[in-house]
C-alpha cells in the first residue's frame, strides 16, 4: 500500500473519460437499440436471466421492489386519449447505460466500481460492501442488489435447473450490488481466442445474450472504435457522438429527422448506448 | 433571577456532585432498565437483518437507502451542540454554559458513538467494512478518496476520537476530586489511573488551560466540517432534491438545532433525577432557550432559502420532488417537520414558557421529533420521484425491522448516557466552582461602587 500505487494506479482506473485524451483502444463496446423495432416480448431479459445466473426472486420480493432484472422492459403508456386494447404500450429495454463518466463510480467509498479500458463499468462484487451509494446516484436505477442470500435460498434456481447455471459466472451472495456487464464474460473469452490468432475481435464475433435472442433484431451490440463495426454504423448514420452532451443535430433549428438519442443525456453520464425513437403507431 | 447562588460553598458543591455518583433517584434505576429493553429491540433487529439478509427491512430499486441513513445524520445533528456549549461558547467566555457542558460533550460522544452503529447496519456486508478504511493491505488497495462516504467515515472517526480527547481532558481536575473523596473499590482505582496524577499545581492548571483551548480550537472547525461533509453525501450527488448547495450550512443549522433541543431534554431529566437544581437552574434553561429559538429561526430561514431557490431554478426534476414532498405520499411527514420543526419554536419565544419544565420537556421533543423527520424527508422522497419515470409508480414503506432498530439506538444512547452520568461527574465541580468565585467577586464590585444594575452575564 505505498503512495506511488495511490498516485499511479489511481489515475489509470479513470483514465478513460470522454472528456481526457486518452482514446478507447482497440475496444469500446457500445450499442445500439431501435425501439421501433421492439415488440417487448421480454425474450432479452429472460436470456439474460439465463447467461448471467441472476435469481428469480419470486412474486412476493417482485411485489416488494426486490427484483433482479438486469435487462428489464418499461412499459410506457401514451396519453392520447385511447385506452388499451385500442391503445398498445410503448417499450424501453433498459440496463446499465455503461456511462463513460458513470454517477456510480466515483461515490463508491471502496472503489468497487470502476471503468474498465474498452468502456465498460465494472463491478468488483468482492470489494463491495454493500453501501449502495453506487445506485442511490445511478440516474437510470438499473443497479441491483442482493437484499438476500440467494444461492442459499430455495426455489431461486429450481433444483432440477441448477444444473443450467452458467458456470463462466459467479453466483452472487448477499450483500452486494450487482448489474448488467455487457455479458463481459462473452468479450473476455472471445478477446482470449482471438489473441492466439494475433488480431482483434471482428464485428458480430461477440454477441450479448439479449442481442442474441431477440427476435426482431433490436439490440445491436459492438466496438464503437471499429468503423466496420454496425454499431459504430449506426451511431453515425444517427449523428450521435460518444463524447457530446448534447448532440449537434439537436442543436439545429427546428429539429431533426434522425432516430438516435441518448437517455438523460443532459446529465453527462455519457452513456455508451443510444436508442432510436419509435415512429410507428403504438398500437398493438 | 441568578444563574447560580454566589454563596455556595465549594465543599457543597463537591458534596453535591460526588452524591450523583452514589444516590440518584429511583427513576434513574427505571430509565436504564427501560433503555436496556429498547436497545434489545434493537439488537434483536439486527441479528434479523444480519441472517436473513437487508431485503428484510423493506428496501428495495430505487429506495436503497431508507430510515438508516436518515437517523444516522439524526445522531451526527446531535453531537453538534456538545461541541457548541463546550467549544464555542468557551471561546467566548459565556460562563453560564459551566453548570451544563460536560453532559453536553458527553451527549456529544455518546451520539457520535450511536451514528456510527448506523453506518454498520446499513451495509449490506458489515463483516467487511473495514474496506472503507485506508488500512495497509497485501494487494495495495485503497478506498476510493472521491467518494463524499469514505469523506463521512474519516470525519467521524476524527470528531469521535477529538470529542472523546476534550471531554477526558476536560474532566481532570473533578476527576482528582473523586480520586480523592472515594477511598475504595474498583471506582478509586479507575478515578486514580484517569485523574493523571493531577495535584492542582500552577504548573498543571496553566498546562491545562492551554490543552483545553487548543482542543476547543481544534474541534469547532471539526464540527462544522463534519456536518458539511454529511451533507455532501446528498449535495455532491446527482439525485434531484438531493443536489443543493446551500446542503452543508443547513445541515449544521439542523445539527445545532436538534443538539440543543436534546440539551433542554436531559438537561431537565438530569436536573431531577441527579437533583442538581441548585446547579442547573432554571435561568440557565432559559438561556439554552433562546439559543435554542435563536437557532430554530435560523434553521427555518435555511429551508425557506432551500425551497426558494429550487422553485426558482427551474430545474424541473428537483421542483417536482419538491412538489411531490408536500402533496404526494410523504405529504403528512413533511408536513409534520415543517410544523415541529418551525411553529412549534415559536411557543419558546414566550417568556412563561422559557422556564415551564413540563412545557419544555414536551416542546424539545416535539423539536426532535420535526428534525428526525427533516432527515427522513432529505432522504427518502427522492428515491420515489427521481429522474427516472420506472421508479414513479413504486412506493415503499421501511418495515418494522427499520423502526425497530431506531428505536433501539435510543435505547443504548440513553444507556450510555445514564451509565457516564453515573460514573462520572456530569457537572463540572471546578468550572462550576470558577463561576461561582467570578460571580461573587463581580457583585462585590458593584455593592463596592453603589451600582445597582444587574450583573447577570457578568463576566
Amino acid at each position: 500500500m505505498s503512495v506511488s500505487n495511490l498516485l499511479e494506479n489511481w489515475a489509470e482506473f479513470r483514465h478513460t473519460h470522454p472528456v481526457d485524451d486518452v482514446p478507447h483502444d482497440p475496444y469500446k463496446w457500445a450499442m445500439s437499440i431501435d425501439l421501433d423495432a421492439c415488440s417487448g416480448c421480454n425474450a432479452c431479459s429472460i436470456a439474460c436471466y439465463a447467461e448471467n445466473n441472476i435469481p428469480v426472486v419470486g412474486k412476493d420480493k417482485f411485489e416488494h421492489g426486490q427484483v433482479m432484472h438486469w435487462m428489464r422492459i418499461e412499459r410506457y403508456w401514451p396519453e392520447d386519449g385511447r385506452e388499451f386494447p385500442d391503445q398498445g404500450a410503448t417499450f424501453l429495454p433498459m440496463m446499465c447505460q455503461q456511462c463513460e463518466a458513470a454517477p456510480c463510480e466515483t461515490v463508491c467509498p471502496v472503489g468497487a466500481t470502476n471503468h474498465t479500458a474498452d468502456g465498460l463499468n465494472s463491478q468488483i462484487y468482492n470489494r463491495c460492501v454493500g453501501s449502495r451509494y453506487c445506485s442511490a446516484n445511478c440516474p437510470f436505477k438499473v443497479r441491483y442488489f442482493n437484499w438476500y442470500d440467494y444461492p442459499t435460498t430455495e426455489n431461486v434456481w429450481p433444483a432440477e435447473m441448477t444444473q443450467q447455471l452458467n458456470p463462466d459466472i459467479t453466483l452472487r451472495g448477499k450483500g452486494v450490488m450487482e448489474k448488467c456487464t455487457f455479458c463481459v464474460q462473452r468479450i473476455r473469452a472471445g478477446e482470449r481466442a482471438v489473441k492466439n490468432e494475433g488480431r482483434i475481435l471482428r464485428d458480430g464475433e461477440v454477441q450479448t445474450a439479449c442481442q442474441q435472442v431477440c427476435p426482431t433484431g433490436a439490440i445491436t451490440f459492438g466496438n464503437l472504435v471499429d468503423p466496420e463495426s454496425k454499431v459504430h454504423q449506426k451511431w453515425k448514420a444517427q449523428q450521435v457522438e460518444l463524447t457530446a452532451d448534447e448532440q449537434e443535430k439537436d442543436k439545429e433549428e427546428g429539429g431533426t429527422d434522425l432516430r438516435g438519442y441518448r437517455i438523460l443525456e443532459e446529465l453527462r453520464p455519457y452513456p455508451s448506448v443510444m436508442y432510436m425513437e419509435r415512429v410507428r403507431e403504438s398500437a398493438i | 433571577m441568578k444563574d447560580i447562588r454566589e454563596d455556595i460553598a465549594w465543599a457543597k458543591i463537591n458534596k453535591d456532585v460526588l452524591k450523583s455518583l452514589e444516590s440518584p433517584r429511583n427513576l434513574y434505576w427505571v430509565i436504564v432498565i427501560g433503555a436496556l429493553l429498547v436497545f434489545s429491540v434493537g439488537v434483536g433487529c439486527e441479528i434479523y437483518q444480519y441472517n436473513v439478509g437487508m431485503g428484510v427491512a423493506n428496501l428495495d430499486n430505487p429506495h436503497v437507502w431508507g430510515l438508516y441513513i436518515a437517523t444516522f445524520i439524526f445522531w451526527i445533528g446531535m453531537s453538534h451542540s456538545g461541541t457548541l456549549l463546550s467549544a464555542i461558547l468557551h471561546l467566548m467566555h459565556a460562563d453560564w454554559r459551566k453548570p451544563i457542558y460536560r453532559f453536553a460533550e458527553a451527549m456529544t460522544t455518546f451520539s457520535l458513538m450511536t451514528a456510527g452503529l448506523f453506518v454498520m447496519v446499513h451495509l449490506g456486508r458489515l463483516w467487511q467494512f473495514y474496506y472503507s478504511l485506508p488500512y495497509p493491505n497485501d494487494r495495495g488497495l485503497w478506498p476510493n478518496f472521491q467518494s463524499p462516504l469514505l469523506w463521512d467515515a474519516m470525519a467521524i472517526f476524527t470528531y469521535l476520537s477529538s470529542s472523546i480527547l476534550f471531554l477526558f481532558v476536560g474532566m481532570i481536575p473533578d476527576l482528582a476530586i473523586c480520586r480523592d473523596n472515594i477511598h475504595s473499590g474498583w471506582r478509586k482505582k479507575l478515578y486514580t489511573v484517569l485523574a493523571l496524577g493531577w495535584e492542582g499545581t500552577d504548573r498543571q492548571w496553566r498546562n491545562f488551560r492551554v490543552t483545553y483551548l487548543t482542543i476547543a480550537c481544534f474541534l469547532i472547525p471539526l464540527a462544522v466540517s463534519v456536518h458539511s461533509i454529511v451533507a455532501s453525501d446528498f449535495a455532491m450527488s446527482q439525485q434531484p432534491g438531493w443536489h443543493v448547495t446551500s446542503f452543508p450550512p443547513y445541515f449544521v443549522a439542523g445539527a445545532l438545532y436538534s443538539g440543543c433541543a436534546a440539551i433542554i431534554t436531559l438537561f431537565i431529566i438530569l436536573r431531577y433525577v441527579f437533583k442538581f437544581e441548585e446547579y442547573m437552574t432554571l435561568p440557565i434553561l432559559k438561556k439554552t432557550v433562546r439559543l435554542t429559538f435563536a437557532i430554530a429561526m435560523v434553521w427555518t430561514y435555511l429551508n425557506a432559502v432551500e425551497f426558494a431557490s429550487v422553485w426558482y431554478s427551474h430545474d424541473i426534476a428537483s421542483k417536482d420532488v419538491l412538489i411531490q414532498k408536500a402533496t404526494g405520499p410523504y405529504a403528512p411527514y413533511w408536513w409534520g417537520m415543517i410544523f415541529c420543526g418551525s411553529v412549534v419554536p415559536l411557543i419558546l419565544a414566550f417568556k412563561r414558557f422559557q422556564t415551564n419544565i413540563p412545557v419544555l420537556l414536551v416542546t424539545s421533543l416535539l423539536l426532535n421529533l420535526g428534525m428526525w423527520l427533516e432527515r427522513w424527508m432529505i432522504v427518502a422522497p427522492t428515491y420515489s420521484h427521481g429522474y427516472y419515470p420506472w421508479t414513479w409508480d413504486h412506493d415503499q414503506f421501511p418495515s418494522w425491522v427499520q423502526w425497530g432498530m431506531v428505536f433501539g439506538s435510543f435505547g443504548w444512547f440513553t444507556l450510555l448516557f445514564m451509565v457516564f452520568c453515573k460514573v462520572f461527574p456530569s457537572v463540572s465541580m471546578y468550572e462550576v466552582k470558577e463561576m461561582v468565585y467570578h460571580r461573587s467577586l463581580a457583585s462585590k464590585k458593584l455593592e463596592v461602587s453603589g451600582s445597582q444594575e444587574s450583573v447577570e452575564g457578568a463576566h
